[in-house]
């Protein structure tokens, strides 16, 4: 029986995972893109993606959304544990103005080693699943 | 009928040329962290997290910015792209999904010193449902000055 804990809320499997909804916009994928020098024109130049590359709006950046995902992971464990390795995979495309939901399960508790594994996801209003993940946290131990 | 996935590859893409390819390495890059590279990162993220956003500490996935390839406005093609050079030439060239598996061993603090160094680990091909992918799996390691590994990411590339 685990009596590990989160938040005050026993961690066992099926646990869900707050998270949160966000839209990104134009200002984010500018200043996103800008910090990580990616000149890339689909995240900020709205008409050379949508009337050249023929996408719906601005694409916004795979590793943003790789980036929620730890935000959410870290919101819910505050400072009673940490992210210890995460796995990812950018499937299909989020555009600027989508509402996007991130969150969460615990699908794996070890008790003895004070571990756990979580399923993550960024889904859109669809409810296509974009970014599916994997995470291993460990409590007990922050950042 | 539906094609099989397990149909013969006849003509295989992945040439023992291509193979040669695995194990290259790119020249490692040592970047210093900054708290106003941080703050700026944090900020783009829209993270609420204080201690990313005063810069204190880094978020994790900084090392994304921290060792983006900066190459001259003349290295980037004409959709603002830059051409990474750890990569042979490819016989199939259309990117699909790629995935990523990180590894953080320890923290990132302004003032850091941080070493990255790619290499290209693997290149596969399987018969997909539309026709032949080539996968490609580059490893990044992040050291500190005393050689401690900070982060391990591994990217996966499908080409089709």
């Amino acid at each position: 029986m685990s009596d590990l804990q989160v938040a005050g809320n026993p961690l066992t499997v099926g646990t869900a995972i707050p998270g949160f909804s966000r839209t990104s916009d134009i200002i984010q994928q500018f200043l996103y893109n800008a910090v990580l020098y990616n000149a890339h024109r689909i995240h900020f130049d709205t008409p050379y993606a949508t009337e050249v590359e023929g996408y719906p709006g601005l694409v916004v950046a795979g590793p943003l959304l790789g980036d929620w995902l730890h935000q959410c992971v870290e919101l819910w464990l505050g400072d009673e544990g940490r992210l210890v390795r995460i796995q990812y995979s950018n499937r299909g495309a989020a555009y600027t103005g989508d509402q996007l939901h991130v969150g969460g399960e615990v699908t794996a508790v070890d008790p003895d080693h004070a571990t756990a594994t979580l399923t993550l996801w960024v889904k859109n209003d669809a409810g296509d699943t974009l970014v599916p993940a994997e995470v291993d946290i460990v409590l007990g131990e922050r950042r | 009928m539906s094609e099989s996935e397990d149909t013969a590859v006849d003509t295989p893409l992945v040439t023992p040329e291509l193979l040669a390819n695995i194990g290259r390495q790119d020249q490692p890059r040592r970047e210093v962290v900054t708290r106003r590279d941080i703050k700026k990162y944090a900020i783009s993220t829209g993270t609420t997290i204080p201690r990313y956003l005063s810069g204190d500490e880094a978020p994790p996935m900084f090392h994304v910015p921290l060792f983006w390839d900066v190459v001259g406005m003349d290295e980037l093609s004409a959709d603002g792209v830059s051409i990474d050079k750890l990569l042979p030439k490819f016989p199939l060239e259309k990117a699909m999904a790629g995935g990523l598996d990180i590894t953080y061993h320890k923290p990132i603090l302004p003032g850091d010193w941080l070493t990255a160094t790619r290499t290209l680990t693997d290149i596969y091909e399987k018969r997909g449902r539309s026709g032949p992918l080539i996968f490609y799996e580059v490893v990044m390691e992040v050291r500190d000055d005393a050689g401690e590994l900070v982060v391990t990411e591994k990217t996966t590339r499908i080409l089709r």
